[in-house]
C-alpha cells in the first residue's frame, strides 16, 4: 500500500520533458511547502533539545550540590542547591509499579476482547476502551485524590499486616498519598493504551495457526499459548513500553495524589517522594529565575529518559511494520 | 473473519462407534456448571463475610472471586483432567482481569457524573470565578471554557496545516533520508511528555524572548503535542487512497499538486478530519503546559495573545488545590464538562470516519 503511488513523478529530479511552466512552478511550490513542514517538525525537535539543554546547563553550573545525587531541592535559595536523586527514584518506582500492575491486566483484557468475549460484546468493549483512553489525566487525578486515596488505606493496612516483614510495605497510618498510590493510579491510566495496542496485535495472530491448534484438539487456553501469545510477544512488549513512556511523563495525576517530600523511604506505602513531572508542576509557581532553570534541567532528564524508552518501543515495533501504536 | 468456533460443550470424539470412543471421550462439566459455581461462591463469600464479621463488601467479593476460581479449577481437574482445568483457570483469570479493569473505570465515570451534576447548571456555564470566595459555592467555568476553546483552536490552526503537509510529504514525495528522519522523529515526538513541551515553550518564548504568560504560549505547546498525532493519522489515511486514482489523474495531464489537492485529499478527507478531531480531543485535556504557560486566572480574558487565561483542565486542578468542599464540587462539575466535551469530540470524529469512509 505504501509504495503504490507513482514513483517516477515523486522523483526530485523533475521529468526531462518540459511541460508548461506554470504547472512546474505549482509543483515546486507545493513540494517546497510540504518538505518545509517536515523540516519544521525536525527543527522543533532540535529546538526542544537545544533550548532545554541550554537552560539546564545554566542551572547545573549554578548548582552548589551534586545535580545527580543530592537529596534536596532548594533551587530558589542562594546559593541554589538541588539534585534529582529523589525524583529519579520516585519516577522509576511509580512507573514500575504501574507496569507490574497494568501489563498483566491489560493483556488479560486484550485477550478477553479478542478471543473470549462474545462477539456482540467485543465491539462495544473496544469502543469503551478507546473512549477511556481519551479521559483527560486531570480527571484521573481528581478521582485519584478524592476517591482512590481514602479507599486505599484499608488495603495498605492489610498489606502492612501480612507483608510488613518485607520492609518495603510497612504503613504507619495517615492519608495514602504515597508512591504506591501514584503507581496504582498510573496503572489505571495506562491500562487503555496497553490494552488497545495488545488487542490489535492479538487480532492479527494468524487464523491458520489457531485453527491448526484447534484441529489438534487444543483447548482454548492452549490455542492462545501456542499461537497467539508467541505471535504477539513483541507487540505486547512495545505496548508496555508505550505505556511506560506515558507513566514516566504523567504530571497532573501524580501531582494530585502524592504528598511530596525530598526523602526516599524504604517503604513504598509511606507518603513522600516525588517524580520529575510532579515536581515541576508543584514547584513552578514559587520558582524564581534559577528555580525555573533548575526545573527545566530536571525536565531535560525526563525528556531523555522518555526518548530512550519510546525509541526502544519504536525499534521493537519497527521489526513488525504492520502495526503502529502511535494512533492508539 | 469469523472467529473459530471454540468447542464449549461439543465433544468431538464420539462421532462413530462407541468402542474406540470410550478412551477418547472425557466427561465434561455440564453447561450450567460455571453459573452454578458463581452462585455457590457468592453464597459462600457472603456466608464467610457474615460469620467473620468483615465489614467491607469488597472483601466479600474478593473472597467469593477466589473461591470461584479455586472451586472451578479443582472441580474441572477432578472431572475433566488437568488440561481442561488449566483452560478453565485461564478463562477465570481473564474474566477477573476484565472485571478488575471495569471497576475503577466505572467508578471514575460514576463519581464524576454523580458529583458533577450537583453543581452543573446554566449559571455555572455562564459565569467566571471573578470575585468568588473559594470557600463558598457559586462561580463557574465561563472563563475556562473561553480559554480552552481559544487555546485549542489556535493550537489546531498551527498544528493541522503543518501536520497535514508533513503527512503529504511523507506519503506523496518522501523517499530519501529526510523522509526516514521525519518518520522516526514523528514517532519520537508522540512520546514527548506534555510537561516537557510546556518547558520548551517556557524556555524559549517566556524566558528567552521575554513574552508574558498568554493563551498563545499554551497553544504553541499544545500544537507541539498535536502535530505528531495529526501526521500519523493523516499518513495512514493517505496510504489508503488507491494508487490507481493518482495514476488516472496524472495520466490526464493533471499536475501532481493538483492531483493531491483535488483527488487524493478529497478521497481521504473523512479520515483526516477524524484524526484532527481526535488530536484536538487529546490536547483539550492537557493541564500541565497550561499551568506553566497560561498561568491561570479567575476572570474572563478573551484575548489569547495578552495576559493570563484559564482552561478547563487547569480549572479542575486549581479548584482541587483549593481543598474545600465547594471547590471540590466545582472541580467535579468542570471535570464532567471536560469529559463530555472530549467524548463528544471522539464520538463525532468516529461518526465522520464511518460516514466518510472511502468505499471501493
Amino acid at each position: 500500500m505504501a509504495t503504490d503511488h507513482p514513483p517516477a513523478a515523486a522523483d526530485p529530479a523533475h521529468p526531462a520533458v518540459p511541460l508548461k511552466g506554470a504547472t512546474r512552478k505549482g509543483d515546486r511550490i507545493f513540494l517546497g511547502l510540504s518538505r518545509g513542514s517536515g523540516i519544521a517538525l525536525l527543527a522543533i525537535m532540535a529546538a526542544i533539545a537545544v533550548f532545554l539543554t541550554w537552560r539546564a546547563a545554566l542551572a547545573i553550573s549554578a548548582d552548589e550540590a551534586n545535580f545527580l545525587t543530592a537529596f534536596e531541592w532548594d533551587a530558589n535559595a542562594t546559593p541554589p542547591r538541588f539534585g534529582i536523586a529523589v525524583l529519579a527514584f520516585g519516577t522509576v518506582v511509580s512507573s514500575l509499579i504501574a507496569m507490574i500492575v497494568a501489563v498483566p491486566v491489560a493483556v488479560g483484557i486484550a485477550l478477553f476482547i479478542s478471543h473470549y468475549a462474545p462477539r456482540k460484546l467485543a465491539t462495544p468493549l473496544g469502543y469503551v476502551i478507546d473512549l477511556l483512553a481519551a479521559v483527560p489525566s486531570i480527571v484521573y487525578g481528581l478521582w485519584g485524590a478524592l476517591f482512590l486515596v481514602p479507599h486505599l488505606s484499608g488495603l495498605y493496612e492489610w498489606l502492612d499486616d501480612y507483608f510488613g516483614w518485607s520492609g518495603i510495605l510497612t504503613y504507619e497510618g495517615g492519608a495514602a498519598r504515597s508512591l504506591f498510590t501514584a503507581g496504582i493510579l498510573l496503572a489505571i491510566m495506562i491500562l487503555p493504551i496497553v490494552t488497545n495496542v495488545s488487542r490489535e496485535v492479538f487480532r492479527q495472530a494468524p487464523k491458520m495457526h489457531e485453527e491448526a491448534a484447534l484441529a489438534l484438539g487444543a483447548t482454548r487456553w492452549e490455542v492462545i499459548r501456542v499461537s497467539v501469545l508467541p505471535f504477539g510477544r513483541s507487540g505486547v512488549i512495545s505496548a508496555s513500553m508505550l505505556g511506560l513512556g506515558r507513566a514516566l511523563g504523567e504530571t497532573m495525576a501524580v501531582a494530585t495524589v502524592l504528598s511530596p517530600s525530598f526523602l526516599i523511604h524504604a517503604s513504598l506505602l509511606q507518603p513522600g517522594g516525588g517524580t520529575f513531572a510532579q515536581n515541576i508542576a508543584a514547584g513552578f509557581k514559587e520558582a524564581g529565575a534559577t528555580g525555573r532553570d533548575a526545573l527545566i534541567a530536571s525536565g531535560l532528564v525526563l525528556f531523555v529518559i522518555t526518548l530512550l524508552v519510546n525509541g526502544a518501543a519504536r525499534l521493537i515495533i519497527a521489526r513488525r511494520k504492520e502495526y503502529s501504536g502511535a494512533n492508539a | 473473519m469469523s472467529r473459530p468456533v471454540v468447542a464449549d460443550a461439543a465433544p468431538v470424539a464420539p462421532v462413530d462407534a462407541p468402542s474406540p470412543a470410550a478412551s477418547l471421550y472425557r466427561p465434561r462439566l455440564p453447561r450450567w456448571a460455571p453459573l452454578g459455581l458463581v452462585a455457590v461462591a457468592a453464597a459462600l463469600g457472603t456466608g464467610i463475610g457474615l460469620v467473620a464479621g468483615l465489614d467491607s463488601r469488597i472483601q466479600w467479593g474478593l473472597i467469593a472471586a477466589l473461591l470461584y476460581v479455586g472451586l472451578t479449577a479443582v472441580l474441572a481437574g477432578a472431572v475433566e483432567g488437568t488440561r481442561q482445568a488449566k483452560d478453565r483457570l485461564a478463562t477465570s483469570f481473564i474474566w477477573v482481569c476484565f472485571l478488575l479493569a471495569v471497576i475503577p473505570l466505572a467508578s471514575l465515570i460514576w463519581e464524576t457524573v454523580a458529583r458533577g451534576v450537583t453543581v452543573l447548571d446554566g449559571y455555572f456555564l455562564t459565569h467566571s470565578m471573578n470575585g468568588v470566595i473559594t470557600m463558598e459555592s457559586g462561580g463557574g467555568i465561563y472563563h475556562a471554557l473561553i480559554g480552552t476553546l481559544e487555546q485549542v483552536g489556535l493550537a489546531t490552526l498551527i498544528a493541522a496545516p503543518v501536520g497535514l503537509l508533513t503527512a503529504i510529504y511523507l506519503v506523496e514525495y518522501g523517499t530519501g533520508r529526510l523522509a526516514k528522519a521525519v518518520t522516526f522523529f514523528v514517532d519520537v515526538m508522540t512520546g514527548i511528555p506534555s510537561i516537557v513541551a510546556g518547558l520548551f515553550v517556557l524556555s524559549f518564548w517566556i524566558i528567552i524572548l521575554d513574552f508574558g504568560y498568554s493563551g498563545f504560549a499554551g497553544a504553541m505547546s499544545l500544537a507541539i503535542l498535536m502535530m505528531p498525532i495529526v501526521v500519523r493519522s493523516t499518513e495512514e489515511m493517505l496510504k489508503l487512497v488507491p494508487g490507481e486514482l493518482r495514476e488516472a489523474s496524472l495520466a490526464l495531464g493533471v499536475p501532481k499538486w493538483r492531483t493531491i489537492l483535488k483527488v487524493v485529499l478529497p478521497t481521504a478527507i473523512g479520515g483526516i478530519t477524524t484524526g484532527i478531531m481526535l488530536a484536538v480531543a487529546r490536547v483539550a485535556g492537557e493541564s500541565a503546559p497550561i499551568l506553566l504557560l497560561v498561568f491561570g486566572s479567575a476572570s474572563i480574558n478573551g484575548n489569547p495573545f495578552e495576559g493570563a487565561q484559564s482552561s478547563l483542565p487547569y480549572y479542575v486542578y486549581e479548584q482541587w488545590a483549593n481543598g474545600n468542599e465547594p471547590s471540590y464540587d466545582r472541580a467535579w462539575a468542570a471535570a464532567l464538562v471536560l469529559i463530555a466535551f472530549v467524548m463528544i469530540l471522539n464520538l463525532v470524529a468516529r461518526g465522520i470516519a464511518r460516514w466518510k469512509a472511502p468505499k471501493h
